[in-house]
């Protein structure tokens, strides 16, 4: 049983953390969590404060999980997943309500949305139930991270070609109108975020070739 | 101990719930007033901004002191009027303000709508109407700030629970919202609120653009507008025009929303508006 105490920052640990953000995406190479990319990206500060809230759900839950795993009944893990999960939403919501109110009106339905983010249950159902908390911890964040990455380049193109402005601010100069270029209504439709994701998994995978499927 | 049996995962299963249901209503308990004082302190912010004022409040040491301390500057009155015009002057107007939606849905003799009153630095009075409606995903509202003619608008500002970013979302812009400005809720001696069209609004002194890909959202505003107008209109009318309303001089048909969600229990989240059905030109 005394097995020599691993470092915090061991490679092992280091891989759970970046893993995600490049072989392991949770939304380019497992295609999961697609449907809050598509919602909240049609602007980069809501795609923004979406990636930071999620990021920080899905550690705690993991956390949370990982810590009660010798506990739960097998049977009804689901359940106590999606509780856990909830509970920490509720609590998020509640207190940016409370101390950022600026920030909870920005997020309004998305905080709500992130309970049904299929990246957090897979990750706690996949990881954290067969994990030390700490582990468990760096995985959940590496995932969000993961997952913020390409929210934040989905929604960087989207804003910038559908309303030619970025985090609210105007960049394409007005000259650009003047000489006849015009902002592209579909990007900010959810149609073309999906295309979007299709673009970067393409452009990924012709990087990492051992992700294309024989 | 066997955790697949049922007595195990029954305990669990309500130890579990109760020490959630805890800590939750426990958060809520004591989170409650910061958020109630937000909310407030947010009503009084959009007040002040449709009437042009507060703006400093993004640079504010205390925000929540600074806008108190704006808003009891500059709105020097508040009061509510009946549907029928009476003027109620010892009502709580932001009570009501607080509870907008419950007016709205007493009978039609029994509401109370209430109006603000600034005075800004030179001394010109305005007048501010709440505005409570539906968008898209959720409840849409703002405030219109009249001139005391009763019949120029002149600031508005929007703002939404739950429309889409990048689409109805922007009915809560400064794009969206200035071109309110100098915009009249009368035609002549008729009132008839402000119509939200896509495209053509420009000369016109009733209308203004459409959010493009908010079609939903920006007829909601409208109608917004129009059916709260219609409840203030005994009194509105009785002040621009100095006599109460007589037949034909309030309207405000609301036109039946082009909305196709009829049938679908709830909209997919991620959808957006339908194109407009309607032909706009009148």
């Amino acid at each position: 049983m005394s097995k020599e105490k691993e470092p915090l920052f061991s490679a092992k640990n280091m891989k759970l953390l970046t893993n995600p953000l490049n072989q392991d995406n949770p939304i380019i190479v497992q295609i999961l969590g697609i449907c809050s990319a598509l919602a909240v990206t049609a602007k980069l500060k809501p795609a923004f404060v979406m990636a930071l809230s999620v990021i920080a759900v899905m550690g705690l839950a993991n956390v949370i999980m990982s810590l009660l795993r010798k506990t739960v009944p097998p049977r009804i893990r689901i359940i106590v997943q999606l509780v856990v999960i909830a509970f920490l939403v509720i609590l998020v919501d509640q207190v940016l309500k409370a101390f950022v109110y600026d920030v909870s009106k920005q997020l309004s339905v998305f905080v709500g949305l992130i309970i049904t983010n299929c990246i957090i249950m897979g990750r706690v159902e996949a990881f954290a139930l067969g994990n030390k908390p700490w582990p468990a911890f760096i995985d959940g964040i590496g995932n969000g991270l993961g997952y913020g990455i390409i929210l934040i380049i989905v929604g960087f193109f989207r804003e910038l070609f559908g309303a030619g402005t970025l985090w609210g601010y105007k960049v394409i100069p007005q000259s650009f109108y003047e000489a006849g270029y015009s902002d592209n209504g579909l990007m900010l439709l959810p149609p073309m975020a999906l295309i979007l994701v299709g673009l970067i998994i393409w452009i990924h995978r012709s990087w990492n070739k051992n992700l294309i499927e024989k | 101990m066997n955790k697949n049996s049922n007595t195990y995962i029954i305990v669990y299963s309500t130890i579990m719930v109760v020490v959630v249901a805890l800590i939750l209503s426990f958060a809520a308990m004591q989170l409650q007033p910061l958020q109630k004082a937000n909310a407030e302190n947010e009503m009084k912010s959009a007040i002040l901004q449709s009437i042009g004022e507060g703006a400093g409040a993004a640079k504010a040491e205390d925000k929540t002191a600074y806008i108190n301390e704006q808003y009891e500057k500059y709105i020097v009155d508040s009061y509510a009027v009946r549907p029928n015009g009476e003027k109620v002057e010892d009502a709580d107007a932001f009570a009501l303000l607080a509870d907008l939606k419950k007016e709205y849905g007493k009978p039609e003799d029994q509401r109370l709508l209430p109006i603000f009153v600034s005075r800004s630095d030179d001394g010109t009075m305005r007048y501010i109407i709440p505005l409570y409606g539906a968008g898209l995903w959720g409840p849409v509202w703002g405030y219109l700030a009249l001139n005391d003619d009763w019949r120029t608008i002149y600031g508005v500002v929007f703002d939404h629970k739950s429309e889409t970013p990048g689409l109805g979302a922007e009915i809560a812009t400064p794009q969206f919202e200035d071109q309110f400005k100098n915009k009249s809720i009368f035609s002549g001696d008729r009132l008839v609120g402000i119509s939200v069209l896509k495209g053509n609004s420009a000369g016109n002194d009733n209308a203004v653009d459409a959010v493009s890909g908010g079609t939903i959202t920006s007829r909601g505003v409208e109608n917004m507008i129009k059916e709260n107008l219609s409840d203030y209109a005994g009194f509105i009318v009785k002040e621009a025009t100095g006599h109460s309303p007589v037949a034909g001089e309030v309207d405000l048909d609301v036109e039946e929303t082009p909305i196709h969600l009829t049938g679908e229990s709830t909209p997919d989240l991620v959808g957006e508006d339908e194109p407009l059905t309607v032909d706009q030109n009148e």
